[in-house]
């Protein structure tokens, strides 16, 4: 079924995707908010430029956009995918608490922050090319893999990436001489079980925007997790 | 009664978009309206406005004065005081339309003038600054009146609602220049009145702003020493007044203001070469007052160019595209496909990262 996003509000348009049992086709899509948010079931297909928090505490249900996407990619979501073969915005994957997230080109800011793990529900965020500053800032669990295949000559993050990291695992796709991580994690070359751990999320990548897997091969892998010798400490509150 | 800038403190996100031709072709004010109409969800109906550069060719050698007034017995007090200073080569109402939703208009006005050769050369200040002075002077001493756009070959429209009905009622698609601006306003500490919409204008400068200024005070403060007067306690109003100070007065360029309003962490002038540190280390001692901190994206619209800037942090969002010899920028790409579906390259800067457009040399007159 196709449906041309102008002619419906963000209310009207979610109400027909929860009704809906199949593949459904978003078409001519400009800024509308919210499209798929808690959606449980389905797969949306979307054409043009999603608004503002696409796929918001979604529930098990598959998005994928032919081209950007703005702010708030999969805000707290829960299960599910999401697929965005072009950009995304600021704070995509924002504590995301289960489900993955493929995105096949650059990220904002404040990407992956609060992300977090429970129980058999781990979240993962895949971005193929480079991120933005705060990247995986506060990061408590899941894990945020950088592939950093952007051609546009920029470092694959920006400034202070996991400030605040006390759980789960981030992997960029680097060697991070120049990036400078805080005292409170560890950054190491990843071994062939951290690579194990993450083959599925690559597969995945490579298998929906048809990249050949030797890219895997040809770059290090960093790998930073929480060191628990010195973790944060009474950044804001006692803990 | 209706309440005005700082009567009220309401507690509560904004749209900004912006176009410029850098050939100098004229682009109908429509165009922007259709980027800014698609953020609709942005405002809350309490301002929208939009400035617009090289629209009044006719009349490009005189500055372009934009004035609400209450009632007609401000007009004829403020009028007496425009003709002591200035000769006045066209006085009108601007066109305006019925628009439901625009509502407790004030009385609109529009001058072309030129300031009095003897009234500049009394004061041994240039042009621009006897401008700059008497229209502070008017906003503040002068009841019920209040210039709201003073530059040459440019204007800025605004008004309480949303901002297509704004560019509906001021019958923007009567006006065409080689850059806009826009904004509409979900006002976060102010009521919402006429002169509080954004674009906040002075000579030729025009700001939009999304975000919320928490420096505003000290900002305020320090500016307010070299003869500006913050008249609304709105936060934009004085980001035009940082801009007009270090590049007019100080004559900074952009690039050097942008790092006094947006400078980059210390930690991050400790990683940069030695001489660029020197110079980012001074800028930030010297002018820690002009530190703009708090989530901030804004245009700064100038007679030739545009300049985007997000604050360090970057806690808005704001992106930049191009199209052949166009550059749109937009807090969302929605905004930019609207104005152009096909688009040559779009990118998100960097927090703090001026991103500066001008128009090729030599494609304006006078350089305006």
């Amino acid at each position: 079924m196709k449906i041309d996003a102008s002619l419906y509000t963000h209310r009207a348009l979610n109400d027909l995707l929860r009704s809906r049992t199949d593949e459904t086709s978003v078409e001519n899509c400009l800024g509308l908010r919210f499209i798929g948010s808690g959606l449980s079931h389905g797969t949306v297909l979307i054409d043009g430029v999603p608004g503002n928090a696409l796929g918001a505490y979604l529930d098990g249900a598959k998005i994928i956009v032919n081209g950007n996407a703005q702010d708030a990619v999969g805000d707290t979501m829960n299960k599910g995918e999401i697929i965005i073969r072009g950009n995304v915005g600021d704070a995509a994957g924002y504590a995301m608490r289960g489900g993955e997230i493929y995105v096949e080109k650059n990220a904002g800011y404040r990407v992956g922050i609060h992300m977090k793990a429970y129980k058999n529900n781990r979240p993962a965020l895949i971005i193929g090319g480079r991120a933005g500053s705060f990247l995986g800032e506060y990061q408590a669990g899941g894990f945020i893999i950088v592939l950093g295949l952007n051609d546009d000559g920029m470092p694959i993050v920006g400034n202070f990436p996991c400030t605040g990291m006390h759980g789960g695992k981030m992997f960029l796709r680097s060697d991070c001489r120049d990036v400078f991580f805080p005292e409170q994690v560890t950054a190491r070359p990843a071994g062939a079980e951290d690579m194990a751990e993450i083959k599925p999320y690559l597969e995945k990548f490579c298998d929906a925007f048809h990249y050949n897997p030797s890219f895997i091969e040809n770059a290090p892998f960093t790998v930073v997790t929480p060191d628990t010798q010195n973790p944060y400490k009474q950044m804001y509150v006692a803990n | 009664m209706l309440q005005k800038e700082g009567q009220v403190r309401i507690p509560s996100g904004c749209a900004i978009a912006a176009v410029i031709s850098k050939t100098g072709e004229k682009i109908g004010g429509e165009k922007i309206v259709a980027g800014i109409r698609t953020m609709h969800e942005r405002s809350n109906g309490l301002g929208g406005g939009f400035a617009g550069y090289g629209i009044y060719p006719d009349y490009k050698d005189f500055y372009a004065l934009h004035v609400f007034y209450d009632d007609n017995g401000a007009r004829t007090d403020c009028e007496n005081a425009l003709k002591d200073l200035f000769e006045i080569v066209k006085a009108e109402n601007i066109p305006t339309r019925k628009n439901p939703a625009i509502k407790d208009a004030p009385l609109i006005w529009r001058y072309f003038v030129a300031p009095l050769p003897s009234r500049v050369a009394a004061m041994q200040i240039d042009e621009r600054e006897f401008v700059a002075r008497a229209v502070t002077r008017i906003n503040s001493t002068f009841r019920g009146a209040y210039i709201f756009s003073s530059g040459k070959n440019t204007g800025t429209f605004k008004a309480v609602g949303f901002p297509e009905e704004v560019a509906d009622f001021y019958r923007l698609e009567d006006y065409a220049g080689y850059s806009w601006t826009a904004h509409g306003r979900y006002p976060t500490n102010t009521p919402g009145w006429w002169g509080g919409a954004h674009p906040f204008s002075l000579l030729d400068w025009s700001v939009v702003h999304n975000g919320e200024i928490s420096s505003y005070d000290t900002n305020r403060r320090f500016i307010e020493m070299f003869g500006y007067k913050c008249h609304l306690k709105t936060d934009t109003e004085v980001i035009t007044y940082i801009f007009d100070y270090l590049v007019r007065r100080q004559g900074m360029t952009l690039r050097e203001a942008s790092s006094v309003v947006a400078a980059p962490f210390w930690t991050t002038i400790a990683r940069k070469p030695e001489e660029e540190q020197r110079e980012l280390t001074y800028i930030r001692n010297m002018f820690s007052g002009l530190l703009i901190t708090g989530p901030f994206s804004i245009v700064l619209g100038f007679s030739g160019g545009l300049l985007a800037l997000n604050d360090r942090l970057k806690l808005r969002s704001m992106v930049v595209a191009e199209k052949g010899n166009t550059t749109y920028i937009a807090s969302e790409e929605a905004a930019i496909r609207a104005m152009e579906p096909d688009l040559d390259s779009i990118r998100s800067p960097m927090g703090g990262e001026p991103v500066i457009v001008t128009v090729n040399k030599g494609v304006l007159e006078d350089g305006n």
